[in-house]
């Protein structure tokens, strides 16, 4: 299809305009696009990873403009005022509380950023002390019975494989013991 | 400031490690953050102000962590904090915001803390050779360390929280600097390159992406942060890096049966330019090191040590030559300096 302004290259960006609820599509060439105020967020990335992040994270910019255009409320990090939007585009997180306000997003991208959602490591000093294992272990426990519930069966693998870490660390520290009495 | 640092290597750099003849260093790195203070770049002054406070009280109230010194970068002069780029205790991000930021700096500089970087506390910690245990043992000592006197963010889905989502879970990103002169000559390291890069781990050449890669120094260091405990980072680094040490052993061998006299000839005039020459750019510099750290690892040159190597590779970047002499240069006159400083070295 030929472009709709210039009408001598080919279309190769289509443009979704809501006018007075009056549903509009331009078909551009990419030049054209650009005079008319449309940029490819993939345009100015100021990193590889607001690219990486900005192909995970908007279904396709018309889809987003259109929720804009109706008003729907994007998250904000109520610690540090970061909407969901700016993070998408700056790929940096403003404060600790972000990750709990984007939670629900932010397991997909986790995923295909590391291969898993969940964190498997060593625990901070301030949490670290007995009991806190054992408790951990309940919690991710009633984690993965809502994960299957609800049917999230990639959350469910990864508590699962989590939970199996937790015992396996436990039994060995029991071993440990054993060998020193 | 950090005169007397400069007139001799980093105290871990003097000390033997595991496939030393291939691995220069191993370095560990901890992301963390304090919880309730917007992270550093997001930060007003205030709250950044507040980070810097938290450090230094704890750094006060620690007898452990006393045994080191703490600087506010922006109380250096910039000769000062080009200096600690250059010796890798902080990082070149650091230069772009020096206001109510710091650096930390263990006994021996083996561990240094950036306070305020992207994150507001990067412990690092460095050894010599392929030591990965050794160097992560040491980051956690401050990392418990600090972790008892104040609050790290911290989710029991997503684990120590960090400005960059690449870098949540442990906040652990290892790396190892290794020299693969064998490879790079057999035209071996695009395939090597390629092999590591699929086993999930990144690599790239000294001192910044997309440049060339001056004296075939690699690091090879972990992409993904989260889903894995510390140890299995760890072990996977370890294991890649010993197929590596294994492939350029291998190398060295092929260029010993096959090129023998050329290898000898290349690193003898690599000796040679260094003992006598007057004028030496810090590229030229590295690349001959590279043949000369070849030529002492393959038995080629002997009495000469690995430490006074690394120690002139040290020496001759531009802002430790300007704290060596004690004196501010044009480009040209540190040329010379350089060439004067390397001359004695091998004297």
């Amino acid at each position: 299809m030929r472009c709709q302004d210039c009408k001598e290259k080919d279309s190769t960006v289509s443009m979704t305009h809501i006018i007075n609820n009056e549903k509009v599509i331009l078909n551009l060439c990419r030049e054209c696009a650009a005079k008319r105020g449309f940029h490819s967020p993939l345009d100015s990335i100021p990193f590889p990873l607001a690219n990486l992040l900005t192909g995970m994270l908007s279904p396709a910019p018309s889809s987003k403009k259109t929720a804009q255009a109706v008003g729907l409320p994007d998250l904000t990090c109520s610690q540090c005022q970061l909407t969901f939007t700016e993070f998408s585009r700056l790929g940096r997180f403003g404060c600790g509380n972000c990750y709990n306000t984007f939670r629900e997003k932010l397991q997909g991208l986790l995923r295909k950023i590391h291969g898993s959602s969940l964190h498997r490591g060593k625990l901070p000093p301030m949490l670290s002390e007995d009991g806190n294992a054992i408790k951990e272990q309940e919690r991710l426990q009633a984690e993965l019975d809502r994960a299957i519930e609800a049917e999230d069966f990639e959350r469910a693998a990864d508590l699962r494989d989590k939970i199996k870490s937790l015992v396996n660390e436990d039994e060995a520290q029991t071993e440990k013991e054993k060998e020193n009495v | 400031m950090f005169e007397n640092m400069a007139k001799k290597p980093a105290g871990w750099l003097s000390e033997d490690g595991d496939e030393s003849s291939v691995v220069l260093s191993t370095r560990i790195r901890l992301a963390r953050n304090i919880n309730g203070l917007n992270f550093p770049t997001s930060a007003n002054k205030e709250t950044r102000a507040k980070v810097v406070e938290y450090f230094k009280s704890a750094f006060e109230k620690s007898e452990f962590l006393g045994q080191g010194r703490f600087h506010l970068t922006e109380e250096l002069d910039e000769a000062s904090n080009s200096f600690l780029v250059e010796r890798h205790l902080i990082s070149p991000t650091m230069l772009e915001r020096l206001d109510d930021a710091g650096v930390f700096i263990g006994p021996n500089e083996q561990v240094s803390i950036m306070v305020n970087e992207e994150d507001h506390l990067r412990i690092q910690a460095i050894t010599t050779g392929l030591e990965m245990d050794k160097a992560m043992e040491l980051a956690s000592q401050y990392d418990n360390e600090i972790g008892r006197l104040m609050e790290y963010d911290y989710d029991s889905d997503f684990g120590f929280l960090t400005a960059c989502p690449t870098n949540v879970g442990t906040g652990l990103r290892a790396s190892v600097l290794i020299h693969l002169p064998g490879l790079v000559l057999t035209r071996d390291i695009d395939m090597v390159i390629q092999k590591i890069s699929k086993m999930g781990l990144a690599v790239r050449g000294f001192y910044g992406e997309g440049t060339d890669v001056l004296g075939n120094l690699f690091q090879i260091s972990n992409q993904t942060t989260l889903g894995k405990s510390e140890e299995d980072i760890l072990e996977d680094i370890e294991r890649v890096t010993r197929v590596i040490t294994g492939d350029e052993a291998a190398a060295r061998n092929r260029l010993r049966e096959e090129a023998s006299e050329q290898i000898s000839d290349k690193i003898w005039r690599a000796f040679g330019i260094l003992k006598y020459a007057r004028v030496l750019s810090s590229e030229e510099v590295m690349n001959l090191l590279s043949a000369v750290r070849l030529g002492l690892a393959m038995g080629i040159i002997d009495n000469l040590s690995i430490k006074v190597i690394n120690e002139i590779l040290l020496l001759s970047q531009p802002a430790h030559l300007t704290k060596y002499l004690g004196q501010d240069m044009t480009t040209d006159e540190r040329d010379i300096a350089r060439a004067d400083m390397v001359r004695d070295k091998l004297k």
